[in-house]
């Protein structure tokens, strides 16, 4: 997989809520399907479907151990996904604050007449 | 109330962005759709302005942006409108001279009317999921090692929280 192709995997894995239910499940440790599958209404084959989105994305690994075979967390892929997300914030974060104080000014000036710049 | 700033990928090209604003939605919508307004903010990244900033506010109309750093760098963008509610709703396709996102963006900003403000609701829906990369990998690269750090530090956090 070229990095392009794992960054979209990862976009893909990140944009389901139940898959990054697990994800948040997983930052407090490692945990087996079962252990997953616990909280949602969810049969352990739709957990294991979603899992191996996930390992194909990077974002999890999952263990030898054959019978439990528990899921991790992978740190790397992650972070690459959340920088992305992380500088589009940024540039939106500064826009924003920009446009609260104008809409502060416009709102103490409300009631003069509007002028062009 | 100004709310914290929610960005999250959604589905398999679009990118969402959503926060509130402690002003009814007529002005929000004013301050998304007249030139005089956007050149106030719409100026992203540090460093950049406007030097171009025009918008013909009909359906079929055009709108026109270019900004410039201080290196002299500049970056334009066209854009259509595709649906003008106000102060509910603008539907828009916009492209970069570039073209560094490979095609049209189809841009829909909500904006409902709740206690003390108004919720935007932003969707930037690429034309691939390679070029939702795209517009964040050309243009916008600079500061991504702060990016980084910063999200070190919350990862760091989450960690001693869990040991804690």
């Amino acid at each position: 997989m070229t990095e392009s192709e794992r960054l979209d995997a990862t976009f893909t894995a990140l944009a389901d809520p139940t898959r990054r239910a697990i994800l948040a499940r997983l930052i407090e440790g490692e945990a087996s399907v079962m252990e997953l599958a616990e909280p949602f209404a969810m049969s352990q084959p739709a957990i294991s479907k979603h899992l191996k989105m996930l390992e194909r994305a990077g974002l999890i690994s999952r263990g030898r151990d054959a019978q439990r075979r528990p899921c991790r967390i992978e740190g790397e892929a992650l972070k690459a996904a959340t920088g992305w997300l992380e500088q589009y914030r940024k540039v939106w974060e500064g826009n924003f604050r920009r446009l609260d104080a104008l809409l502060d000014d416009l709102q103490s000036t409300a009631g003069r007449p509007e002028r062009d710049n | 109330m100004p709310s914290k700033l929610e960005v999250r990928a959604d589905g398999e090209s679009a990118v969402v962005i959503e926060r509130s604003f402690a002003a009814p939605p007529e002005l929000v919508f004013d301050c998304w759709t007249k030139p005089q307004f956007v050149k106030q903010w719409l100026t992203g990244p540090d460093g950049w302005r406007f030097t171009v900033c025009e918008i013909d506010l009909r359906v079929g109309g055009q709108y026109r942006y270019v900004w410039q750093n201080t290196q002299g760098v500049s970056m334009g963008m066209t854009g259509t409108l595709k649906e003008i509610v106000r102060p509910e709703k603008l539907v828009s396709s916009e492209i970069f001279d570039e073209d560094w996102t490979g095609g049209e963006a189809l841009v829909t900003a909500v904006f409902s009317r709740e206690d003390g403000g108004t919720r935007v609701t932003q969707t930037v829906l690429y034309s691939s999921a390679q070029a939702r990369e795209g517009a964040l990998a050309s243009g916008m690269t600079e500061g991504m090692e702060a990016g980084y750090q910063r999200l070190d530090r919350v990862l760091e956090g989450l960690t001693t929280q869990k040991a804690s």
